[in-house]
């Protein structure tokens, strides 16, 4: 049996195995047989065994660039780099939605062994959800985009992967936001079985919320890649454009981090519960919407992805998704009420709340605008769309409340806040970022940008809240147990890392948009046409174009690329800052009697030169005009043409040397007669801090992740099982 | 004052602000947003001076210094509307690929606003069918 008759018959036995397992789940939960439990639990462990084995013979074509793969000659070649053979692998529509299916079934896996010996009336029903979602992506691999559809001739060659996509984003990004969009069916199937059955208790919460946060934690992760690969492109926009792909992925995110903040009401007082459901029901079906958009070509994206015929079936499973979830919530809604009320506006509990709000209202900002041009067309008759002012105009007072809200959540009290209470934590942070916007004013610009200013007022007040906590949880720590200040740090993080890694998510957070407000508001931009020898001033920087640049660039021994750049140095008050290397890069095509200018009229990428800094970025493209070097080429192919001709066959590897010397020649060209190039200049102030602060922010997600130490956790379940107790008393 | 009272005046206020806030955001969605036109739909009825999104796939590309000139046209390629950008176009920009751009209307010509030109990425889970 070859590989992908293998592939694929493993593919129909994954689709049967779901189809089984959701079967058995809900006779397992109709009937609380545990042996069936077990059976549909085994089935998605099955499901995990057989979508790796898929996913392995996938990856392996590509690594192995066997061309009796469809997809690996569309999507790869022997010139592709290996790291991004096996990105390759995803770069396609369904190898893309075997990711998915073979992360899903892993995390699914997982949190079903977690929970085998708990919530023994939930589970069953929670197997069948993630089984639906399993059956769903497998039978799309079975019935409408086989990975391992083969050829009937093999060619000797592939397309590549598109040089756009060879980027080192292209390993990571994907992935990450794969692994969030299936961490978040996780709590979504919980929730879904917790409301069948009306247990909606904070249990379900309780075993899900580390997949809540790992969901947040990756999905996030792939949104900042993704962010950071796109200010390294040009034409992407910079690291946001409010693109419809790009905010697909940022709305399950919003309402996943609103869902983080309100479980812990729902914990602590057993408030919220319907929020919490409506809130992970509608963040797995934004995860569901978020693969779905990517595909569809419904609306007008930078990432086109074309139109594909998956639409129809992804719409109906969101439809069922929206009108199963709503229905449920609302025949639940007697079973949801909260168990207490808020005893005050001024309380953690109205913060959280306030919080969500704001979340939820940047989400729906987000699906407002990003599906404006369906909602106006179907409005109008007229399709319409919103470009980045007008996201700016709401998701920029509502960040700024939403930095303001972390502050203070932190610190206000549970329950009810005192005058004293109040006076005790905000006294210090309220002056100290009032000094610090002060200062500000006063030494820098900022006073013409008031949001910019609003920000750093917002985010200054984060870091004084979030330290004074730090400082008075390190002295308490010292004064119990003593040790050093380090030790006392580590030991407070270690005994409450929920709490902490909160905390430093905030800061992160925080800082992620100091740097947004700052690189938005004080970002200097400019196009510039020069020759070597000239310079061009932005913002202060002196740019003088040193020379052009030229080189061939080959992979395995076979040409993979062209490349034109230039050398640039950057000065600044006569100091030098830099020396970038910005260049473009042509990529031909690998076959005899392909014409030499179809290298420069086929994909190209540009590299960008940059210098980041703590302080500022200065961010530089180019664009070669290749337009004078037009006869020379255009002479040249005429030349190899009437040669092939008169040979009458083509020798690859005479026409590979040929074709090498005339790109050799075409470069010589350009680099002795160098034409005016167009250059991009960005000067952007505090860029890094916004990949500084996404390092902190995870780090923190990291922390509250991480399993407690023992003595926690036996003291976690040791409150547990006095709960249980004391409510099997009350029965 | 009662308690029932109370949360039954706290909820109206709240419903009353979100309905507020639900109804701006929708007035000025449909106020500042461009129409989202085909090349042929904007040489049919563009109005000078408005600003139009327009999607279609460029032709008769030409570049003098920073200035793109070059063709849009539909998709089953029955119009054509000339384009004029200033500035660096993306990296897959070129001949047969999808833009989408905003453009004023300027006598017979269109013009690009800056940084308005988004150039489809076709890489990505394309249809075998689509042409390149």
């Amino acid at each position: 049996m070859d590989s992908a008759t293998l592939g694929r018959a493993t593919l129909i036995l994954a689709f049967g195995v779901a189809l089984y397992g959701i079967g058995a789940a809900v006779h397992a939960g109709r009937s609380q047989n545990r042996d069936w439990a077990a059976s549909a639990r085994r089935a998605v462990y099955t499901l995990a065994a057989l979508s790796t084995v898929a996913f392995a013979i996938l990856e392996l074509a590509f690594l192995r660039s066997d061309f009796s793969f469809a997809t690996v000659v569309s999507h790869s070649s022997t010139t592709t780099p290996t790291g991004y053979k096996a990105a390759a692998a995803w770069s396609s529509q369904e190898g893309s939605l075997l990711l998915w299916l073979w992360l899903l079934s892993l995390w699914s896996s997982l949190v079903l062994y977690l929970t085998r010996n708990r919530m023994r009336d939930v589970t069953p029903y929670a197997t069948a959800v993630l089984a639906v979602f399993a059956a769903f992506f497998a039978g799309l691999l079975v019935f409408a985009a086989s990975p391992f559809q083969t050829l009937a001739t093999v060619p000797t060659e592939g397309a590549g992967l598109s040089p756009l996509l060879r980027h080192p984003g292209m390993m990571i990004h994907p992935p990450m936001l794969y692994s969030g969009y299936t961490l978040f069916t996780v709590p979504f199937a919980f929730a879904v079985a917790a409301l069948l059955v009306r247990r909606v208790d904070a249990e379900w919460i309780t075993a899900t919320r580390r997949f809540a946060l790992a969901a947040w934690f990756f999905l996030g992760i792939g949104i900042v890649l993704g962010a950071r690969w796109s200010y390294s492109e040009l034409g992407w926009g910079g690291y946001w454009a409010w693109d419809p792909v790009e905010n697909a992925s940022l709305l399950p995110w919003l309402t996943g981090t609103a869902f983080l903040h309100s479980l812990m009401i729902q914990e602590r007082r057993g408030m919220l519960k319907v929020w919490n459901a409506s809130l992970i029901l509608a963040t797995g079906t934004l995860a569901i919407m978020g693969t779905f958009l990517v595909r569809s070509g419904i609306l007008d994206s930078i990432h086109a992805f074309g139109a594909s015929t998956l639409g129809t079936p992804f719409v109906i499973f969101i439809a069922v998704l929206i009108a199963g979830s709503i229905g449920l919530v609302v025949s639940r809604r007697d079973s949801l009420r909260s168990e207490n009320r808020l005893d005050s506006l001024l309380s953690r509990e109205s913060v959280f709340i306030a919080n969500n709000l704001v979340l939820v209202g940047l989400a729906f900002v987000t699906f407002w605008g990003t599906f404006f041009p369906l909602i106006s067309e179907a409005a109008t008759g007229t399709k319409s769309a919103v470009g980045p002012p007008w996201f700016d105009r709401y998701t920029v007072p509502l960040a700024l409340l939403l930095v303001l809200l972390s502050g203070i959540g932190p610190v206000i009290a549970w329950r009810r806040a005192t005058a004293v209470n109040a006076r005790r934590n905000f006294t210090a942070p309220l002056f100290g970022s009032l000094a610090i916007a002060v200062a500000l004013v006063i030494l820098t610009p900022a006073e013409t940008r008031p949001y910019a200013l609003g920000m750093f007022f917002c985010g200054a007040f984060v870091f004084i809240t979030v330290g004074q906590e730090f400082v008075r949880g390190v002295r308490a720590r010292r004064a119990m147990a003593g040790g050093s200040v380090p030790v006392a740090f580590v030991a407070m993080i270690r005994r409450n890392r929920r709490r902490y890694g909160g905390y430093i998510a905030h800061v992160g957070f925080a800082t992620i948009l100091v740097g947004v407000a700052a690189s938005s508001a004080f970002q200097h931009a400019k196009d510039v046409q020069l020759v070597p020898g000239q310079t061009a001033k932005v913002n202060g920087y002196t740019f003088s174009y040193a020379k052009a640049t030229g080189q061939i660039v080959t992979n395995g021994g076979r040409l993979e690329r062209i490349e034109f750049g230039a050398v640039m140095r950057v000065t600044k008050d006569g100091e030098r800052v830099a020396t970038l290397r910005p260049n473009r890069g042509y990529y031909p095509v690998n076959a005899p009697a392909v014409p030499i200018s179809s290298a420069f009229d086929g994909e190209a990428t540009s590299e960008v030169g940059m210098k980041a800094g703590l302080g500022r970025d200065v961010w530089m493209a180019v664009q070669p005009d290749l337009g004078a070097l037009r006869p020379y080429i255009e002479q040249q192919d005429t030349r190899l043409n009437e040669a092939v001709k008169a040979a009458g066959t083509v020798n690859p590897a005479r026409f590979g040397e040929v074709r090498g010397a005339i790109f050799a020649e075409v470069i010589r060209r350009y680099v002795n007669n160098t034409p005016p190039a167009t250059f991009r200049v960005i000067v952007s102030p505090l860029v890094m801090w916004i990949w500084i602060g996404a390092f902190i922010t995870f780090g923190g997600g990291l922390i509250a992740m991480w399993p407690a130490p023992d003595g926690v956790r036996r003291r976690a379940r040791g409150r547990y099982a006095a709960r249980v107790a004391k409510e099997l008393g009350r029965a | 004052m009662d308690p029932a009272r109370k949360r039954t005046v706290r909820l109206i206020v709240a419903l009353t602000a979100a309905i507020f806030l639900a109804g701006g955001l929708m007035y000025t969605s449909f106020s500042a947003g461009d129409p989202s036109v085909t090349p042929s739909k904007l040489a049919a009825s563009a109005v000078p001076g408005k600003s139009y999104q327009v999607t279609g796939k460029v032709s008769a590309w030409k570049k003098q210094g920073s200035v793109q000139r070059f063709m849009l046209r539909d998709r089953d390629g029955a119009r054509a509307v000339p384009v004029t950008y200033d500035g660096p176009v993306p990296d897959p920009f070129r001949n047969g690929r999808e833009v989408i751009i905003t453009v004023r209307k300027q006598g017979t010509a269109f013009v690009g606003e800056k940084d308005s030109l988004i150039t489809k990425c076709p890489s990505k889970y394309e249809n075998k069918d689509t042409p390149a």
